[in-house]
């Protein structure tokens, strides 16, 4: 810009202009500004009063989002002449101190739009059913004047129930009345329950912390009359199978205020400004405190930005960047130099210092078992389960001991009072090396880096103990880090340079494309960074390093990290996994209501990945076995086993659940055995002995064994999470699909039932309630209308912030729609009507797996398979195969019994992971605050017929909102410890949290046995520091956090310490293209071939908002994937091109958002951009002209790409911390291993 | 001297995350109803990139803001003001709605009542200007996270000017956000284009707003505003914009997109000034000195020859107890971490910036430097991602070195920090070497770390019983009922908020009705709504 001086004058224009104006403006009632150049008024006036009026508003309500994200954030619902007008955060969450950054406000623009949703002409209003179900429905019924007659009429014939199964996802709803519905509904269940059992009955609801009172209302129901609620953390991929493998439990995170505590951060796999958008600006300000922050991300993310350093790993690799890592913290903290701190706490909280036997291998060794207190001589059951260290200070030369606080010592009536971590002065050796008698000896170790697995040596110090060599732990960590030390003998790396040997960072930078100098500096720091914080360094990590097949592997390799250092356990270190990761904080009075634990126990539960597996019969694609994923020195048990034929294994052996359970009728079973005479569990283990009975997953496609009716609540199945959504479409629903491949490729399993004809439409009714037009709802055969979050009572609560707070009705629920507890309630007293004459009162067999935090975790010690249906042992429920329990169920009971809290609250107790309280003064508190039940069956018990009562109950029944339960249980806890715990809930003994405190303001919750930090005294929750400060051992075999697994499976799969397995070879596996190829449709279409990710979207909370119009508008408007600007070169895409990506589970069809933040090689679509939103159809045609050709059918969701992969060893169970609990423990869906292939389409789209 | 107070807004860009929620709370309070679809009051923007509307910042283009003529006098960029006032109905310099973008919906309707078909329903695009099919090729945030790639955010009008070449490739990828208000400046270009007077700068707290019964829709001002934060409502045939949520800040409550950032990054508080020094300052000859010469301009609130001229100037007293500990004052005076955005359009912005930091380039690492070691510090901000350069560009015309200061400080109070945070020695040099005390640089980590609410937002009330009091006088008009002819055109019981059609597929009887978005820039029939009784289109001359 030319530029000249004013000459010291300064004026506006010209003086002729400046005169005008003035002139102009004379009549204004404005003051002008003397030089003319601006005018000055005083506000307020009445031309503005639109604004002024706008903002007015009747009232303001407090509630939130219960939409499956851990924000759980309060807002404030503003409502003006009846209507929502829109909505804010609040910012009266209690004070967590004067030296640290308040939770206010907390949202994000996906909340701050959901308003859009109540008046949006996507919201359901009405009933719908399928039109061609209802015809069909409404003329049976006529003829056959019975509901439950009506509905076999319909799904029992073969052609009427093709009619509508092969309509769905077509369109063609037709209104209903609420009572046709919910008859239809009702009539479903009483026949499924009635001809194939009620286990063929399912729930699938997600996340109960994010609405509690919704979530435990439809559970209530489904296991009331004996159906089975789905578990979804692992379905979702996103329980860490590295928590309950190390930790024994299921995930326990530090609240996102603890970030601030932290003084060194690396964000590793979770991109917090997108994905905890409120929690985020901890870390800004955490940085402002001096904290450093370090980024690992394939793309430059929204938190790239804020990173001090980005490491650019290549997607999949970031296990062998962090084992480099630990080369570099075990080089240089614990063999160069030591650092005390590290060393006293990796002996004390880890199972380093144990000792672990060698097994031959001539002429070397493999890793074997821990060492146990059976082994040494020690009689009685549990000695089994008490492993041993080496005191080097016992006797002359050592000795071993089996310290305090292991799994032999938690459950026997003689370790009461020994569970603990004491070490009671013992000082263990963390290595054999310079010990007495100790010799060197080579142990055999997988890699999997290479193109074929293969196999190294490394030596360890060992020695006899009992007859048997062992060595530590410890030493096998730095032998499996390639840490060399004195004259040890193997092959180790020359050094950091070294880039042939696993685990050098020079080994690591050709893998992930992370500079060998730059993986060394950051572990050292990260080190260094923890030795002078006291422990305070942290890893926060989430979906993209934990949806990988090898996740749990990659997870392992994160936390000897934090372990190594002395970071777990403190506050402001460790581990801070946030992905799907959800805390119901009081879990107990949640998990009671909705397993109706207060009428019946147990509930029918079942892992989600195995039923999904099996149910949608992508099982019968894998082109390979389980012998796929194993490792170099395995026994070769997997051999010729598909995934399928594992499930089955896990299955018989009560590892997993297992539902459907048998393929006959669990009540017939149940008749059966009473007629006979004979105990009902017997009989079920005769029938299974001579094979007369089989486990129904043992033949997923014989018709008695389908899955029949599926209630999603709350949940979008199949626009989010379906992995498969091709494969649910086909075999599940009948309905088109555009799958690919083809299963005639499939392996044939080796014990499940192949037939050769794959069925079609398995599921005979897909029920939703929803407020909103999704994928799951375009598929249901019957959609209730759901009152929104801001229509109705219920509790929200998080693991990122410490309180628990509510959701309130800011209108009543408009036009026909209802809040899932009416719907459900609505439901069970219909069901409950027609169960008169078609159930009555009827027994059920249910087989349980062998649980966690149970004694079951002892009954296979040291994980060794022993299959009974082999001979290898005899089949005896409850020990080496599932329990197998008598459950009464009487049915046209369920609608008063789901009003009304059941007598086994106070008769039993509640207990939570091993814990029993008993919370008889809190029954009597319900019965007065909700009121008691009047009438009927029911009568005196405590009412639970409104929400709120529901509410009341929650809070009443948990020790985090009720400081009674609390202390109770923490003193039962102490009986088993030994150590003082009750004083941590002491100072909130008095403390009840009622319904309308959470409305009234968010409340702290209380510190309690039912998770394993403190919040006492104001502190910041942080995981395992009742662990760490008071000595209570983890939930696992030692009792301390592991490094080691000794399951005879993760010795199969190379997994028994962590190692680097790179993401999966999906041309070697499926003979897809490979990365870069250029030829995957064939050489006449120009294509790139490229790594395939879902990562969560900016603009979404998994599919809901993704429809909301604020959202679209502000992102690309409708389904998008990202690439790079070099491979949209390749294909001649420009930005917002319409492109298809293809492969061989299903089709997309997407604009292109074309960027230099992203890698070459790798395609990112974001996760759950439903179909229901501007998705054209399909162009590209395969096999032009043939029948099967997917051209001009609607392209799929992010999900039409992917598939499901079980990793065998989430089936492991009945093993210590290896057991299963819901949620807890069990395969993932995982979906990150996959590849695609992109095109340019036709910029002409049809819709 | 003329002192002022005004209520005035500091954003850290430090700690924004990009995640757009205070565009969204700030569109469902103000701006989700006919007429304003495309309307983002408050808008966020990915830098690099174009921005909203396209490549507003290119005033070669869009003639925002003021210059200087030959004589140094100021004067609209756009031409001088008689000019303006010539050329009212042939505006050549508006932006068309694709510069904005073509607001639009989906067919939702189609998921419920869809007939039985031959594959999967979908809710396709619709146009909301003219209820048709439409594609979405342009939206309200289409470079969000560097989306278009080089090819579009290549166009960037700063890149152009950054001396330094920038590569937009996947190793030296920078990003950061930018989100935007109006700016409510001391001298605002639009308020000087309008031909009507309709736009002023409440005199209580600076607030600039459009009297919407004066506004006669000639966009003058659409053009005046450099920052294009003056939109054109299609419905009423008048102009809109941010109104700093006068109707809260009144009553001492933050404005919406303040209190709904959950980065914690938005300050407010009060700022005294000499109006009779704003001319001057905005005709400062070079472009580098505007940004002190605005400095220049605030008053120190803790001079007690300024407090007395406040109360002499009649300014309430809580608003000089507030000027005394407002925030805005300690980051944009005290501590000098933030900075006015383009101080080269001369409009004298009141809402200001703390620049970003940003991750190292990855061959700093490499070479074994370190981005928080005291001794690397200044080296290592060199280095950074985000070229200092382009910062400049946004903040100070073009001079480097405030921004390199700014980020010095921040930089400076993090090594600093990081020795307290982890118990060791502090060295007191640290905190000098970018001329504060140790006390100032842990006072403004407080500020800006801890943030606590009630120090983010120091709003005196006071402005509240005035605005009632003025109120009474101003509104005494009874033809200014529901109904009566004094009634805008506005009718904001009837607007229901989400009953409005923006929640339709398409807006029904807007035909006939004159739209911003299409506008040819000739055609003024129907450009204002019909008085009632009447057939009188109201758009013609009168």
């Amino acid at each position: 810009m030319s530029q000249t001086t004013n000459n010291g004058v300064v004026g506006l224009d010209d003086t002729l202009t400046e005169s005008l104006l003035r002139f102009g403006r004379y009549f204004h009632r404005g003051e002008q500004s003397t030089d003319g150049r601006t005018v000055h008024q005083i506000g307020g006036r009445s031309a503005d009063v639109f604004y002024r009026d706008r903002w007015a508003y009747d009232k303001v309500v407090r509630s939130t989002h219960g939409v499956n994200c851990t924000g759980s954030c309060s807002w404030k619902i503003y409502v003006k002449d009846g209507i929502i007008t829109w909505e804010a955060q609040q910012t009266d969450y209690p004070s967590i101190g004067p030296d640290k950054p308040e939770y206010e406000p907390r949202g994000c623009p996906r909340g701050a739009s959901f308003s859009w949703y109540t008046y949006s002409p996507t919201r359901v209003r009405y009933p719908y059913v399928r039109g061609a179900l209802l015809e069909l429905y409404r003329q049976a019924k006529q003829r056959l004047k019975d509901p439950v007659l009506a509905w076999a009429d319909v799904v029992e014939d073969p052609e009427k129930a093709g009619r509508y199964k092969s309509a769905r996802g077509k369109g063609g709803f037709v209104r209903a009345e609420w009572w046709e519905a919910c008859e239809i509904v009702a009539a479903a269940h009483v026949h499924t329950i009635k001809r194939y059992g009620p286990d063929r009955i399912a729930g699938f609801s997600p996340i109960p912390a994010m609405s509690m009172v919704s979530h435990a209302v439809g559970a209530r129901f489904i296991s009331l009359i004996g159906g089975c609620m789905l578990s979804f953390y692992d379905w979702y991929a996103d329980l860490p199978v590295a928590s309950p493998q190390v930790f024994g439990d299921q995930t326990d995170v530090p609240e996102s205020a603890d970030w601030f505590d932290a003084s060194y951060l690396m964000l590793w796999g979770s991109n917090v400004p997108v994905t905890r958008t409120p929690d985020a600006h901890y870390m800004t300000e955490a940085r402002y405190r001096g904290q450093k922050v370090v980024v690992v991300s394939p793309d430059y993310g929204d938190h790239t930005k804020f990173a001090d350093e980005w490491l650019p790993a290549r997607p999949g690799t970031d296990a062998a960047l962090a084992m480099a890592m630990g080369h570099v913290i075990l080089t240089e903290f614990f063999v160069e130099k030591t650092a005390p701190r590290f060393v006293d706490y990796v002996k004390q909280y880890t199972d380093l210092p144990f000792l672990v036997t060698l097994t031959p291998a001539p002429p070397a060794y493999t890793p074997g078992k821990f060492l146990t207190a059976a082994d040494l001589g020690e009689q009685g059951e549990s000695a089994q389960s008490k492993t041993v260290l080496w005191d080097p200070a016992a006797g002359a030369t050592g000795a071993p001991v089996a310290p305090n606080g292991s799994l032999g010592h938690r459950f026997a009536p003689e370790g009461e009072g020994h569970w603990n971590l004491d070490l009671a002065g013992v000082d263990p050796a963390l290595s054999l090396l310079g010990q007495p008698d100790t010799e060197y000896v080579e142990v055999r170790l997988p890699r999997f880096d290479t193109a074929q697995p293969g196999v190294l040596r490394r030596g360890v110090p060992a020695r006899r103990v009992a007859g048997r060599l062992v060595t530590t732990v410890f030493d096998l960590l730095l032998a499996q880090y390639g840490v060399r030390r004195a004259d040890l003998p193997g092959s180790w790396p020359s050094g950091y340079h070294d880039a042939e040997q696993p685990c050098t960072p020079a080994w690591q930078e050709p893998i992930t494309g992370v500079s060998a100098a730059a993986a060394a500096k950051i572990a050292r720091e990260f080190a260094d960074n923890a030795e002078r914080s006291n422990g305070r360094s942290m890893i926060l990590m989430g979906a993209g390093t934990n949806h990988w097949f090898h996740s749990d592997q990659t997870y392992r390799s994160f936390l000897t990290l934090v372990m190594l250092t002395g970071c777990q356990g403190v506050n402001g270190g460790g581990w801070a996994h946030y992905v799907g990761q959800e805390k119901c904080r009081p879990i107990t009075g949640w998990s009671t209501l909705a397993f109706a634990a207060d009428w019946q126990r147990p509930a029918r539960q079942m892992q989600g990945t195995v039923y999904w597996y099996l149910a949608t019969d992508q099982w019968r694609y894998d082109p390979f076995t389980a012998a796929a994923f194993a490792s170099p020195l395995a026994d070769g048990t997997l051999a010729g086993r598909t995934a399928a034929d594992a499930i089955a294994l896990a299955s018989r052996l009560g590892w997993m659940p297992s539902q459907p359970a048998f393929n006959r009728n669990p009540l017939d079973l149940a008749d059966e055995a009473r007629r006979l005479g004979k105990d009902a569990a017997q009989h079920v283990v005769d029938g299974l002995r001579t094979g007369h009975l089989r486990f129904a997953c043992e033949d997923p496609d014989a018709p008695e064994n389908f899955p029949r009716c599926l209630t999603v609540w709350r949940a979008n199945l199949l626009g989010s999470s379906a992995k498969g959504n091709e494969y649910f479409l086909r075999h599940l629903l009948g309905a088109d699909s555009n799958l690919r491949a083809a299963d005639n490729h499939g392996v044939r399993p080796k014990e499940v039932t192949w037939r050769d004809e794959a069925p079609v439409g398995k599921l005979d009714l897909l029920l939703s309630l929803d407020f909103r037009m999704t994928s799951t709802t375009l598929f249901s055969d019957v959609v209730l209308p759901a009152a929104t979050w801001y229509e109705k009572h219920d509790l929200s609560s998080t693991d990122m912030h410490p309180y628990v707070h509510a959701f309130s009705p800011a209108i009543s629920p408009p036009w026909e729609t209802r809040t899932d507890f009416e719907a459900f309630h609505r439901i069970a007293r219909g069901f409950s009507w027609l169960a008169e004459k078609h159930l009555g009162a009827r027994q059920d067999i249910v087989a349980v797996p062998l649980m966690h935090d149970t004694a079951d975790e002892c009954a296979q010690p040291g994980g060794r398979v022993r299959d009974w249906r082999a001979g290898e042992c005899e089949p005896i429920p409850g020990k080496t195969m599932p329990r197998l329990v008598l459950v009464e169920r009487d049915y046209p009971a369920i609608g008063e019994k789901m009003a009304a809290l059941g007598p086994l609250v106070e008769r039993v107790g509640l207990t939570t992971k091993g814990v029993t309280v008993h919370p008889d003064a809190e029954v009597d508190y319900l019965r007065a605050t909700n009121g008691a039940v009047v009438s009927g069956r029911c009568a005196g018990r405590p009412s639970l017929a409104k929400d709120t009562h529901a509410a009341e109950a929650i809070l009443a029944l948990s020790g985090t909102t009720n400081g009674r339960l609390a202390t109770e249980g923490f003193r039962t806890l102490e009986r088993r410890t030994g150590t003082e715990l009750a004083d941590l809930a002491a100072e909130s003994e008095g403390k009840r949290i009622s319904f309308a405190d959470t409305q009234a303001r968010p409340v702290p919750v209380i510190t309690s046995p039912e998770w394993s930090g403190s919040e006492t005294g104001g502190r910041r929750y942080a995981p395992f520091t009742i662990n760490t400060e008071r000595l209570k051992p983890w939930h696992t075999l030692t009792g301390r956090q592991h490094f080691y697994l000794d399951h005879d499976w993760m010795a199969e799969l190379g997994e028994q310490l962590p190692i680097f397995r790179p993401p999966l070879d999906m041309t070697g596996l499926f003979n897809e293209p490979a990365i870069g190829a250029t030829d995957g449709l064939g050489n006449s279409v120009p294509a790139v071939t490229v790594r395939y990710i879902t990562p969560h979207s900016k603009w979404s909370i998994h599919s809901a908002y993704q429809d909301n119009l604020y959202m679209l508008t502000l992102s690309r408007g409708g389904q998008a994937i990202w690439i790079s600007d070099v491979d949209a070169a390749k294909i001649g895409v420009a930005d917002n091109d319409w492109i298809e990506a293809i492969n061989r589970n299903g089709i997309v069809v997407a604009r292109a958002i074309v960027s230099h933040r992203m890698p070459e090689g790798t395609v990112f679509m974001y996760h759950a951009q439903d179909r229901a939103v501007g998705v054209p159809r399909i162009e590209f045609d395969e096999k032009p002209g043939r029948p099967g050709s997917a051209a001009g059918k609607r392209g799929g969701m992010h999900n039409a790409l992917t598939r499901l992969m079980i990793k065998p060893t989430h089936l492991i169970g009945g093993y210590a911390q290896q057991s299963f609990a819901l949620n807890y423990h069990g395969p993932t869906g995982n979906q990150r291993d996959e590849v695609t292939t992109i095109r340019r389409r036709s910029q002409e789209v049809r819709y | 001297m003329k002192l002022m107070a005004q209520l005035a807004m500091v954003m850290n860009l430090d700690k924004c995350i990009g995640c757009h929620t205070c565009s969204v709370t700030c569109k469902q309070a103000w701006t989700n109803r006919g007429g304003m679809e495309y309307a983002w009051f408050n808008n966020v923007e990915t830098r690099p990139g174009q921005g909203y509307p396209r490549q507003y910042q290119d005033q070669d283009r869009w003639k925002g803001g003021w210059t200087l003529n030959k004589r140094g006098r100021l004067t609209l960029r756009s031409g001088s003001r008689f000019k303006r006032l010539l050329n009212i109905f042939a505006n050549p310099d508006l932006p068309t709605v694709d510069d904005y973008y073509q607001p639009w919906t989906y067919d939702y309707e189609n998921l419920l009542s869809a007939p039985a078909m031959d594959t999967i329903p979908t809710a396709r695009p619709k146009s909301l200007i003219t209820g048709e099919d439409t594609a979405v090729t342009w939206g309200a945030n289409w470079d969000d996270d560097l989306g278009g790639g080089p090819a579009q955010i290549g166009r960037d009008p700063l890149l152009a000017r950054v001396s330094r070449q920038v590569k937009l490739e996947f190793q030296q990828t920078f990003m950061f956000y930018l989100p935007r208000i109006c700016e409510h400046c001391l001298n605002p270009s639009c308020a000087a284009s309008c031909p009507s007077g309709a736009i002023y700068k409440r005199s209580e707290d600076g607030i600039v707003l459009v009297d919407q019964d004066r506004c006669r829709g000639w966009r003058q001002c659409v053009t005046g505003c450099p920052y294009k934060k003056i939109y054109f409502n299609h419905r009423t045939g008048k102009a809109e914009k941010c109104t700093f949520c006068y109707p809260r800040v009144e009553v001492g409550i933050p404005t919406v997109c303040s209190e709904t950032c959950v980065g914690r990054l938005r300050y407010l508080g009060v700022l005294l000034y000499d109006a009779d020094a704003v001319l001057a300052a905005a005709s400062t000859p070079h472009e580098h000195d505007l940004y002190p010469a605005q400095l220049g301009v605030f008053l120190n609130p803790h001079d007690p020859r300024v407090v007395a001229e406040a109360e002499r100037a009649g300014v309430p007293g809580d608003w000089i107890e507030a000027a005394a500990v407002s925030p805005v004052y300690r980051l944009i005076v005290d501590y000098q971490v933030a900075l006015p955005l383009h101080p080269e359009y001369r409009t004298m912005p009141m809402v200001w910036y703390v620049p970003p930091l940003s991750p190292m380039v990855d061959a700093l690492t490499q070479t074994g430097h370190d981005g928080e070691a005291a001794g690397n510090l200044f080296g290592a901000i060199e280095s950074m991602r985000i070229p200092v350069e382009y910062l400049a560009e946004l903040f100070t015309a073009g001079d480097v070195a405030p921004v390199r200061a700014a980020l010095r400080r921040l930089a400076a109070m993090r090594t600093h920090m990081r020795a307290v945070n982890l118990g060791e020695p502090t060295q007191p040099a640290v905190a000098a070497s970018v001329g504060l005390s140790t006390r100032e640089i842990e006072a403004m980590y407080r500020l800006l770390a801890i943030a606590k609410y009630e120090e983010r937002y120091v709003i005196p009330s006071a402005a509240v019983s005035q605005a009632h009091r003025l109120d009474a006088l101003a509104t005494g008009c009874s033809l200014n009922g529901d109904g009566g002819p004094g009634m805008t055109a506005f009718d904001a019981v009837a607007e229901k908020f989400h009953l409005t059609d923006t929640n339709g597929a398409g807006p029904n009887g807007k035909n006939g009705r004159i739209n911003l978005l299409n506008w040819d820039g000739r055609n003024i029939d129907g450009l204002f709504p019909a008085r009632a009784g009447t057939n009188e289109g109201g758009g013609r001359a009168e």
